[in-house]
């Protein structure tokens, strides 16, 4: 399997399409830099009003240029499509090229395959998600010159290892259909516009919301515990899509004084402090989208697993 | 006994929904020795090939291949078997040399010991001067020339080669035929499919004649050629100017003589042996004027027809 890796790594680092994703990473990184240099200042003020000058390194990452929070956005559109462009050939190409018979010769399981190619996808996508992070934060550090504190710190890395779990979810998905497609283009489109789908439609056009509303309506005059119930409900329904689930867990990690996952009545607000929430119930907060996403990646493994070991391996 | 076989299988069927494509296949292959799988196109030997490989599963009988089984153990008979498919493909942006070094590497080749493989087959097959050129740019040729390197690197006990002649021109095939040819002397069995009869002819010690998944028949090239003419091993040819109709009797009488046909002024006699001289003999002895002779040995070919006519 190493040898299978190795060669895959080698085949990314070499071809066009490797260097177009890093291009684009890179001018993520350097659009997030401009947006925190016009928006951190601002960022700062609505934070440090609350937490009083905690967490300024963070606020790199997520402050907003007219009203966008650039870089994160970026990188949740970024990081799947390059999951899909890395893993939308992997097994088809092989077929279609002939390799495939010629590989499966040699004396390597079925599955190594597979693991292999995904392997060194998400080392490349590891690379590419760690280089802007650094790149930002590298520049950052020089522009804002406030030095991360520890927890900073390993909230950057958590969102780093989740960004590569979603980004692996993608490819997962992406490999599946390279799988089952014998055409590049089929196996391409359609993990495409279930991306699509899933962030424009549901998250950021609000389609996602509608449905949801319309299915458990909050309705003005019931009691309070049925509205909280119906919002759960609510909540449940958006997070069918993985960009949400994505969304919401870095918002806790990056965001620290956002204000949790349920549903809070106005009663409740009152009470609440504004003070950050700990890592370790960040930890806890996101703990679940973290176990979706993996599990999301799980299933689509097992699928192709089970689809590829039946399949007739023919060079023609 | 197992041990002495390459290759040995026992009622091997495979069906693909209610058609059965191999049917209750029964062949085996020597060590050291090419073993030719003659058939038209589908009758089952590619399917017979994956099934060898553990690529396919069969859907009953057994298959051993240097004393493994294919379905249990593919990773042992993967090890040392090669497998030349019939369209090979190669990474078209590595170059010859890279894409050896990769299957070297799969098959857990140390990286010194890699490099010199490399040189040795590509010498082997005569691509020493091409070796640093991408795979993309190679002619049929010189891939499928690159495909015999490939399989060659691991230094199998067995080889198999389906098809390895398609799209070569014959200095091409010809090169090719002696690479094979000269395999078992390193201690390599191998077992050729093809539908080419005269490169099987020129390399294989034995041939099997696949016909919708059954085999027709198996044995040397001498066997089967005194098979396939009922009795008769030579078919000489007699044209005579004005012939008389007792001769086909005369000749009938002749010790070894099986069988006469004539057409007009030709006849076709069927012997055991090369009885020539006793025939010209027996022609000018009943005054008739023999013309030419030619005396006609069996090919493949001939075998190949009659059996392909029978079923």
């Amino acid at each position: 399997m190493i040898a299978i890796i190795r060669k895959e790594l080698a085949d990314y680092f070499n071809s066009v399409r490797f260097l177009v994703l890093f291009l684009l990473v890179l001018v993520a990184g350097g659009c997030g830099i401009y947006a925190a240099q016009q928006g951190i200042r601002e960022a700062l003020k609505q934070s440090s009003a609350v937490t009083e000058g905690g967490f300024v390194f963070l606020a790199l990452f997520t402050s907003s240029w007219a009203g966008i929070p650039i870089l994160t956005l970026a990188i949740a559109i970024i990081i799947p499509i390059t999951g899909i462009v890395l893993g939308f050939d992997a097994i088809n190409s092989e077929r279609s090229g002939g390799t495939m018979s010629r590989l499966l010769a040699q004396p390597v399981y079925r599955d190594s395959v597979i693991n292999g190619k995904f392997l060194a996808g998400i080392m490349s996508m590891a690379l590419m998600v760690g280089t802007t992070i650094l790149l930002v934060a590298g520049y950052g550090l020089r522009m804002i010159g406030v030095p991360p504190t520890a927890e900073e710190i390993i909230r950057l890395f958590l969102y780093v290892f989740l960004t590569i779990v979603y980004g692996a979810f993608w490819m997962g998905l992406a490999m599946l259909f390279s799988v089952v497609f014998r055409r590049a283009a089929g196996s391409l489109l359609v993990p495409i516009v279930i991306f699509l789908i899933f962030f424009f439609f549901w998250v950021i056009f609000g389609f996602g919301q509608a449905i949801a509303s319309a299915a458990a309506p909050i309705t003005s005059g019931s009691d309070v515990a049925t509205q909280i119930q119906q919002a759960g409900l609510q909540q449940t329904i958006m997070r069918l899509s993985p960009s949400y689930l994505f969304q919401e867990a870095y918002m806790v990690l990056l965001i620290p004084i956002w204000k949790g996952l349920g549903a809070i009545t106005y009663g409740d607000l009152a009470y609440m402090l504004p003070n950050p929430l700990g890592l370790g119930q960040c930890l806890l907060a996101i703990w679940p989208h973290l176990v979706g996403l993996v599990s999301l990646s799980a299933i689509c493994f097992a699928i192709s697993y089970i689809i590829f070991m039946k399949q007739e391996i023919r060079a023609t | 006994m197992t041990d002495t076989l390459a290759i040995d299988t026992k009622d091997l069927t495979k069906n693909y929904g209610k058609v059965t494509v191999v049917d209750r296949l029964n062949f085996h292959v020597r060590e050291n020795e090419v073993f030719g799988l003659l058939g038209p196109n589908g009758a089952g030997k590619t399917t017979t090939i994956l099934m060898l490989l553990g690529l396919t599963e069969p859907a009953s009988g057994t298959v051993r291949v240097c004393g493994f089984n294919p379905t249990r153990e593919p990773l042992k008979i993967k090890r040392i078997a090669g497998y030349l498919p019939e369209e090979v493909g190669f990474y078209d942006n590595l170059t010859a040399r890279e894409n050896l070094r990769f299957i070297a590497d799969l098959n857990n080749i140390d990286a010194s010991e890699t490099e010199r493989r490399i040189d040795e087959v590509l010498e082997t097959v005569g691509l020493t001067e091409e070796r640093d050129i991408t795979a993309g740019k190679y002619s049929r040729g010189m891939r499928q020339r690159l495909g015999i390197a490939d399989v060659l690197i691991k230094q199998p006990k067995l080889v198999i080669l389906d098809e390895p002649t398609s799209g070569l021109d014959p200095s091409g095939i010809n090169h090719l035929l002696d690479i094979i040819a000269d395999l078992p002397k390193m201690g390599t069995s191998v077992l050729l499919s093809s539908h080419q009869l005269y490169q099987v002819q020129r390399v294989c010690q034995r041939v099997g004649i696949l016909s919708e998944g059954r085999m027709v028949i198996e044995g040397s090239i001498d066997e089967l050629g005194r098979e396939a003419l009922a009795g008769g091993r030579y078919l000489i040819e007699v044209e005579i100017a004005d012939p008389k109709p007792e001769l086909v009797d005369i000749l009938q009488k002749i010790k070894g003589v099986e069988k006469v046909e004539a057409d007009g002024t030709k006849l076709s006699i069927s012997t055991d042996s090369d009885l020539r001289s006793q025939i010209s003999k027996a022609i000018i002895d009943n005054g008739a004027l023999l013309v030419q002779m030619k005396v006609h040995e069996f090919s493949l070919d001939d075998i190949y027809m009659k059996y392909f006519k029978e079923s």
